[in-house]
């Protein structure tokens, strides 16, 4: 492209402009790590900075020991989200492949039942009361798992519209013709052909849960069962709130670098990830909008 | 006889497909729709060993009490005009990072920033009120050393309430910006490269081009996005408008919304009526919104609409 002396000041200011945006995205982040390796004596007396005036392990050190709270709530956490996200894909696509075939009766009524989902829904309050008063799961950990599992009717109809684009219908009558069922069609097609629209949605799901701190602060009270979010949301009402559970060592606690360190951990494989997922995230956001 | 047999073929051929969809139906009648009569609640008088269905009827008793509180019209007000400010700020912030992202030529670098404004996005917002905390916290917060560096006393955000609706719409578009930026990214980058060349060849400036070409190409996707937040208009993110004020007493007037309304009143206050009427306010108005501003989507590009 023929390029005038003015596209080339646009893209100036373009840049200019895009490291000024990186600077305020990206400073907290320092500020957050910053603090959770400096020494706690100096946190208090001189405030959070961006360069660390006295550095220290403490924080991390401490993370390490407290096997029964930190870590316990860091392996609900990871269990968790694998658990709930194998489920969330599985019913998704288990639902979205019947959806997509035409000539299944029944398919539109089907599809309002999931669709209305996302239009009307009972709220907090009978939710809340759903779940504690007829389920029970106040204090199980099915309180972590469900009340988030499908994320509604937009995967479903994202899920949905991609097979219908992406698996020609011909796979599934010549698989039939060979005598295939449709639970092997799904298991053989239809799950290896969604891979790339399996993975955004599980990204989706797996965020979902990782970050959840509501289910939690709803229905679960029990300070055994925290996941990493919950215990970082009462950590900052009560910053004691470790030495109260009878963590060991709770007389010189860093509280301030050791809230920061846990946010840290908890942020860390969503760092760690985010390079290699970000492609279907963003491609999940472009086909998501359109649809919710 | 014939279609006896046609019956028992259809029956054997779509079953498996019907079996497939039950675990999500379960869970969508679990989730969604047994909740949904527990609006009623919003009528009763709430006894909490008769549940729901047993307890008394109490008309628009609770409708009474709620519109005669002093929170209502704070939190409809709080919840409608942050919504507003999100939506026209979003607009604009959004197609306007998108604009600038895209006329970065070089493409690691065009990628680098387009990574950078979506991560926010995926912190959960527990961290990012951890964040807020280490700039505005009284003693110790960034914001106010500076502000003691330059002179000035420190400021005690958490019960000042006339920053907070700034602080909430710069954190909101520090989090949230990279979602719509992204759409629109792509939505520029699918405009045919041959009609901006060409345009350039016949001495159309890069405002010129703006306007009669990127920004009408734009303009669906804008009134979609738009028509779309509209219709939640009545919904607020519980984790903003509870998390990063830290549920300040101080600041709620300007800091509680339906959301934070209905859960302090359901679980902190344990005010069941007062929860119930405020949620069945937002699910029935919500709804009405969704409709219509559906609707207006669908007039205007169907195939961007919800149903």
């Amino acid at each position: 492209m023929v390029r005038s002396k003015e596209d080339k000041i646009v893209e100036r200011i373009a840049y200019i402009v895009m490291i000024l945006v990186g600077i305020i995205i990206v400073v907290p982040f320092i500020v957050l790590f910053v603090s959770s390796i400096t020494d706690e004596a100096v946190l208090l007396k001189e405030g959070y900075s961006l360069i660390p005036k006295k550095l220290s392990m403490q924080a991390y050190s401490y993370i390490w020991k407290s096997k029964d709270t930190i870590l316990r709530a860091y392996i609900i956490t990871i269990v968790i989200t694998f658990v709930g996200t194998t489920i969330n894909v599985l019913i998704t696509t288990m639902i979205a492949y019947p959806l997509s075939l035409s000539y299944l009766p029944g398919r539109k009524i089907l599809s309002f039942v999931v669709l209305f989902t996302m239009l009307f829904s009972g709220g907090l309050v009978p939710t809340y009361m759903n779940y504690t008063t007829v389920l029970g799961i106040k204090n199980t950990y099915l309180a972590l798992l469900l009340p988030n599992l499908m994320f509604g009717a937009v995967n479903c109809i994202i899920v949905r519209t991609y097979f219908q684009g992406n698996i020609p219908v011909e796979l599934y009558e010549s698989a039939r013709i060979d005598g295939a069922s449709e639970f092997r069609i799904f298991s053989s097609i239809v799950l290896p052909l969604g891979k790339p629209i399996l993975v955004t949605i599980a990204i989706f799901a797996g965020l979902g849960y990782w970050n959840d701190w509501m289910n939690g602060l709803y229905y679960v009270t029990d300070q055994r069962m925290y996941s990493i979010q919950q215990l970082l949301n009462v950590m900052i009402q009560n910053i004691q709130f470790l030495t109260q559970y009878g963590q060991s060592g709770g007389e010189n606690l860093p509280s301030i670098s050791l809230r920061m360190a846990i946010a840290f951990v908890a942020m860390l494989p969503i760092i760690v990830l985010y390079p290699f997922l970000q492609k279907y995230f963003e491609a999940g956001i472009t086909l998501g909008a359109v649809k919710g | 006889m014939k279609n006896r047999k046609k019956l028992i073929h259809n029956v054997k051929r779509f079953l498996p497909l019907y079996i497939m969809t039950l675990p999500a139906l379960l869970y969508l009648l679990i989730n969604n729709y047994m909740p949904m009569p527990g609006l009623v609640l919003a009528f009763k008088s709430f006894n909490a060993q008769k549940g729901i269905y047993g307890s008394p009827w109490a008309g628009f008793k609770n409708f009474a009490f709620l519109i005669q509180s002093r929170e209502f019209p704070i939190i409809l007000r709080n919840t409608i005009l942050y919504n507003v400010s999100f939506i026209l700020l979003d607009l604009f912030f959004g197609v306007l990072l998108a604009i600038l992202i895209t006329e970065i030529r070089r493409l690691r670098a065009r990628k680098l920033a387009q990574s950078l404004v979506l991560f926010p996005f995926v912190v959960s917002i527990i961290i990012v009120s951890y964040m807020v905390r280490s700039f505005i916290d009284h003693e110790s917060g960034l914001l106010n050393h500076l502000l003691m560096n330059l002179g000035s006393g420190s400021i005690q955000f958490y019960s000042k309430s006339q920053y907070w609706p700034f602080i909430l719409i710069f954190v909101h578009l520090w989090k949230s910006i990279g979602y719509g930026c992204i759409i629109y990214i792509s939505t520029i980058l699918g405009i045919d490269r041959s009609l901006l060349e060409s345009a350039a060849l016949d001495g159309a400036s890069w405002f010129q081009r703006l306007r009669y070409i990127t920004i009408p190409f734009l303009k669906p996707t804008m009134i979609t996005l738009s028509l779309l937040s509209v219709g939640r208009i009545c919904n607020s993110d519980f984790g903003l408008f509870y998390q990063v004020p830290q549920n300040s007493g101080l600041v709620m007037d300007v800091t509680n919304t339906i959301d934070t309304f209905v859960y302090r009143a359901l679980l902190t206050q344990n005010n069941v009526a007062m929860s119930a009427a405020a949620g069945f306010f937002q699910s029935v108005v919500g709804f009405t919104f969704i409709l219509v501003f559906n609707g207006i989507t669908r007039k205007i590009s169907s195939e961007n609409s919800l149903f």
